[in-house]
């Protein structure tokens, strides 16, 4: 099965005298799979997201993404890499409030080059399946938490990314509305979406998740197959 | 309390200061260029104001100076003058005499009054001796410093008078009397030996009073001189009201225009400050609420971010002040160089003035802010700085997304809307920029018409002349007032040598004619004539041929096209209370003509009158110089050195003309045109970054959300320069017709200053592509301001700034 993340010995260090953030960390995460990371605050999550999403670069190793080693791109190669092949989920959803419902999702489209007509009916596609269609000339302030968090998972969709990374995607929300997102998570996995998922829930790791990687202190403590997918 | 107050208020200002470096710096840097700017606007206005007082003042300058009779009034009997109740101080008696010297290429000065003092210091007039030395013995002579010239240096020798025995005098300095007490200086025994009986020996006494302010108070000054001595023995006064006046004028032209660059720069000045600081306490506002929650009162926190902006405001001010002296010192000197005054320096109330008021508009910028932050409640403010925009500018997102433009440039192009009074001062900022670069290229392009309209010689690609160049003074420049005569050939009274012997004009007329490459060609002579209904000689150009080539510019009427006309200045018309079209009696040497008026000359030199007219109305007067346009194709150089070949022999010569050299007074004031627009256009700029800068800070969360989701390093900045560049370019819009109305303005003020009006090619000198490019100057100012902010923003690590509230 072709491998959409392959981290080969990569590690992170703030402070060149201290320990390394993260790793040396060898990882691969198959086409379609759902990956939770799990560990508690420090423990390097957040670090191998921004490896992954190239917004950060490895202090050692290699990081490849579908294919293409990102960690020696130039800013403009990543960016242009990240927009067509990464979707990004944020626990405080990271919304642009001076912009629709409609031209958030459209955004990272527009930035490809798409046209106005396409984007936007991808962007109406993705209301449709997410149900948030009601609110597309809305502003995010006017949202719930679980509404903008949909609106940023369809905003993370617009372009067809090979990866969804999600950061947090309940962190912010009450209960039911972090209900509403672990369904939406759980859709998408079942449709093929290959998902990384950074959480402290271990609920929502456990139920969205194909696999679950725990870190301690930047490395993997515990790697092991989730339950087969409900 | 010290001005940090308490110890808790003096650290959080430090950190203020040190944690905002690049805000600190652009309101040090803003507010030294507003400074200096002001300071040199400043000490302009005033020395361009009363250069003749600031002089006077200095050199202790005479109101009255007096010519006695020493016949019927003693020395001890003069010295007796000056102790009047009234009389503060009094000088002399001096010997004094007129003469009409020579110089070595046999032209005739005009009558110069030469007095003669031991050395230039005085309890009255101290004469400000610019160059060389004192004459100190007999056959020296110290000239006013207007009658310097490439022929008239230290070392030149001129003679008496045109008589074949006059005593040679040697040049030994040129000097400068603001109160014009004489043209020269010798020794008193010298000037004893220059006497005739056409002009004797007279003595004269420089006077102050208590009481000179007034035409009456002169008056009654004399009246004391008068009772003071023998009936008859005063022979003659003049006043230091009438010298005044006429210095006054020639100053009062760069009144309207300092006066236009200082109010731009103070405009600009408090755009700036207020704009760098209203921000600078804006985007604090969440810091303020956590010190208000930590225990501040609002006094404290007002306090604490008023002194934060007076802090780096105070160095940018106080460098401003050394820097706007430094800039100021040159200028200063070229005024001195025009206007003949001594030294001026910046005056001292500038210096304390300027930054007082550059403090109270910080203060009161910086209070009006903090105010409104010291009144927040510690909640409120803590959500001013955290919460999202309250949907500011949002409709301009919904209006510009359709525009047929990328992205990042439609969303650029809305951002400016979200904060529409920062926007505001950005827009003003950019457009007194631009106005003010409309407004110097007009006006130095105006300066250089004038400079070029007064030198119609220049246009020629050669001249010929009878004599030989590097033998001929051109006739000396006119003293300021020009109330004396010019030059004039004397016709070889004097005894030449035989090299200096004019040539015949028919011969290098017909040396012209036949050498290959003439284009076309023109004489001309200056000389001196007398016109019914004006007292004393009047300048003219007499032209022989078509003399279109070298024409002034006319304000109305037009150019003389053949005999029986003439074209006069202004002043001209209205000293004789003629029209164009009215016909005056014109006399040279012993030939009358009757010429009709049919042109206003533009000419800038002050009272001087001078007329042009057809040399074929008078048939004794001869051209003593050719002006020659050559073909296209040939070289003026080539072209001169093969005529003068020809026609040195005879006694004349050619010489290929350099592009006129600009008078001072037009080069200062060119030069003080784009000095002070590149301040201000530099104010702008800062004003630009320090609004890009702000933006960008609170923006940098988003300028992140956009880079995750994969905005291109290229795709950030274009955004961030969208959007200040709508905004340049509707500064520049607004700009561009401001300052060119400012241009027309200011530039028939300047003329009217000098007594004239400006003739159209002088007003109309902007081209629309000009105009165009001076509209897009507001962008350009608008993006180089912008472009290290975006840059910034470009190179912001996503990550960080995803973490950034």
């Amino acid at each position: 099965m072709r491998q959409v993340i392959e981290l080969e010995g990569a590690a992170k260090r703030y402070d060149s005298a201290g320990a390394p953030a993260l790793g040396p960390l060898t990882l691969s995460v198959a086409e379609g799979e759902a990956l939770a990371v799990t560990g508690p605050s420090g423990s390097g999550k957040s670090t191998l997201l921004n490896l992954v999403a190239g917004l950060d670069r490895p202090t050692d190793g290699a990081v490849i993404v579908a294919g293409r080693r990102i960690d020696r791109m130039s800013e403009h190669a990543l960016a242009t890499f990240r927009r067509e092949h990464i979707g990004m989920a944020f626990q405080f959803f990271n919304l642009l409030d001076d912009l629709t419902v409609t031209d958030n999702i459209q955004l990272p489209a527009r930035l490809t080059g798409t046209s106005r007509r396409e984007a936007a009916a991808r962007a109406g596609e993705l209301m449709e399946m997410l149900g948030i269609h009601q609110h597309a000339r809305a502003y995010p302030g006017r949202l719930s938490g679980g509404e903008r968090q949909r609106v940023a998972v369809a905003r993370a969709l617009v372009n067809w990314p090979a990866l969804l990374l999600a950061d947090e995607p309940t962190g912010a929300l009450d209960t039911a509305s972090g209900h509403d997102v672990r369904d939406l998570l759980l859709d998408l996995h079942r449709a093929g979406q290959t998902i990384v998922l950074v959480t402290h829930d271990l609920a929502l790791a456990e139920a969205c998740a194909s696999r679950r990687i725990h870190l301690v202190d930047g490395h993997v403590a515990l790697d092991s197959r989730a339950q087969a997918v409900r | 309390m010290s001005l940090l107050g308490t110890g808790a208020t003096g650290r959080v200002v430090r950190s203020g200061v040190g944690r905002r470096r690049v805000q600190t710096v652009v309101i040090a840097v803003a507010t030294m260029t507003a400074v200096a700017s002001a300071v040199v606007a400043g000490a302009l206005m005033v020395a361009a104001a009363a250069p003749f007082d600031h002089a006077f003042g200095k050199q202790q300058g005479a109101h009255i100076t007096a010519r006695f009779d020493p016949a019927k009034a003693s020395a001890a009997q003069l010295a007796e003058t000056g102790k009047p109740a009234g009389v503060t101080a009094s000088a002399g008696p001096y010997p004094s005499t007129e003469f009409r010297p020579v110089d070595q290429a046999g032209f005739r000065l005009p009558t110069l009054t030469v007095v003669g003092r031991s050395g230039p210091d005085s309890d009255v007039d101290r004469v400000d001796l610019k160059s060389g030395r004192w004459a100190q013995k007999p056959g020296e002579i110290v000239l006013a410093a207007s009658f310097e010239g490439p022929a008239i240096g230290i070392g030149a020798t001129l003679k008496a008078s045109d008589t074949t025995n006059a005593p040679a005098l040697s040049i030994v300095g040129f000097a400068v009397s603001a109160g014009k007490s004489a043209d020269s200086w010798a020794t008193p025994a010298q000037v004893n030996a220059l006497a005739s009986e056409r002009s004797p020996v007279t003595s004269q006494m420089l006077y102050r009073f208590d009481a000179a302010s007034t035409k009456e108070q002169i008056l009654a000054d004399r009246q004391k001189l008068v009772a003071s001595v023998a009936p008859g023995a005063l022979l003659g006064t003049q006043s230091w009201l009438d010298i005044k006046r006429a210095a006054d004028q020639g100053a009062a032209a760069t009144v309207p225009f300092v006066t236009a660059f200082g109010m731009l720069g103070i405009v600009m000045s408090v755009i700036a400050v207020s704009s760098v600081i209203s921000g600078a306490v804006g985007t604090s506002l969440r810091r303020i609420g956590i010190l208000k929650a930590v225990g501040f009162t609002p006094r404290e926190v007002v306090r604490a971010y008023v002194v934060q902006a007076l802090i780096p405001a105070g160095a940018g001010i106080s460098l401003g002040v050394v820097l706007g002296n430094l800039l100021a010192v040159p200028l200063l000197t070229d005024t001195e160089a025009v206007y003949g005054t001594v030294s001026l320096s910046v005056a001292w109330w500038v210096d304390v003035v300027v930054p007082a008021a550059a403090l109270v508009v910080v203060g009161l910028s910086a209070l009006v802010p903090a105010l409104r932050a010291g009144r927040l409640s510690m909640v409120e403010a803590i959500a001013v700085g955290r919460s999202p925009r309250t949907g500011r500018g949002q409709w301009a997102h919904r209006a510009m997304e359709p525009l047929p433009l990328p992205r990042p440039v439609t969303y650029g192009l809305a951002t400016p809307f979200t904060h529409p009074v920062r926007t505001l001062a950005l827009l003003l900022a950019v457009a007194f920029g631009t106005a003010a670069a409309t407004f110097a290229v007009g006006l130095t392009a105006s300066l250089t018409a004038v400079g070029t309209s007064q030198d119609p010689e220049s246009r020629a690609a050669v001249t010929v002349t009878t004599t030989r160049l590097n033998t001929v003074a051109p006739p000396p420049p006119p003293p300021p007032g020009g109330s004396v005569a010019a030059a004039s050939p004397v016709g070889g009274s004097v005894a030449s040598p035989a090299e200096l012997k004019p040539a015949d004009p028919a011969k290098v007329r017909s040396a012209i004619k036949s050498q290959a490459g003439t284009r076309s060609y023109y004489g001309k002579t200056r000389t001196e004539v007398t016109v019914a209904g004006i007292s004393g000689s009047v300048r003219a150009s007499l032209y022989e041929g078509d003399s279109r080539p070298g024409r002034y510019e006319t304000i109305s009427g037009h150019w003389i096209t053949g005999t029986g006309q003439i074209v006069v200045p202004t002043r001209f018309l209205e000293r004789t209370g003629t029209r164009i079209g009215d016909t005056v009696r014109v006399t040279y040497e012993k030939e009358t003509a009757n010429l009709r008026i049919v042109g206003e000359s533009f000419d800038t030199s002050g009272s001087e009158l001078e007329i042009h007219a057809d040399m074929a109305d008078f048939t004794s007067a001869a051209p003593s110089s050719f002006l020659v346009e050559v073909q296209p194709g040939v070289s003026a150089d080539e072209y001169a050195r093969k005529v003068a070949a020809v026609v040195q022999p005879l006694g004349g010569d050619a010489t290929a003309n350099a592009p006129s050299g600009q008078e001072g007074v037009i080069l200062l004031m060119s030069a003080m045109a784009v000095l002070l627009t590149l301040m201000l256009v530099a104010v702008a700029g800062l004003a630009v970054l320090n609004s890009v800068v702000l933006d960008t800070r609170e923006r940098i969360h988003d300028l992140g959300v956009c880079k995750a989701i994969g905005m291109s390093p290229g795709q950030t900045m274009s955004l961030v320069l969208s959007a200040v560049a709508m905004t340049g370019l509707i500064g520049g819009l607004i700009g561009v017709p401001a300052g060119y109305a400012l241009h027309s303005l200011v530039m028939p003020m300047m003329a009217r200053a000098i007594g004239t009006r400006m003739p159209s090619p002088v007003l109309d000198v902007y081209a629309p592509v000009q105009l165009l490019l001076l509209g897009l100057g507001g962008v350009v100012i608008a993006v180089l301001g912008a472009l290290i902010p975006a840059g910034w923003a470009a190179k912001a690590r996503t990550a960080t700034a995803l973490r950034t509230e």
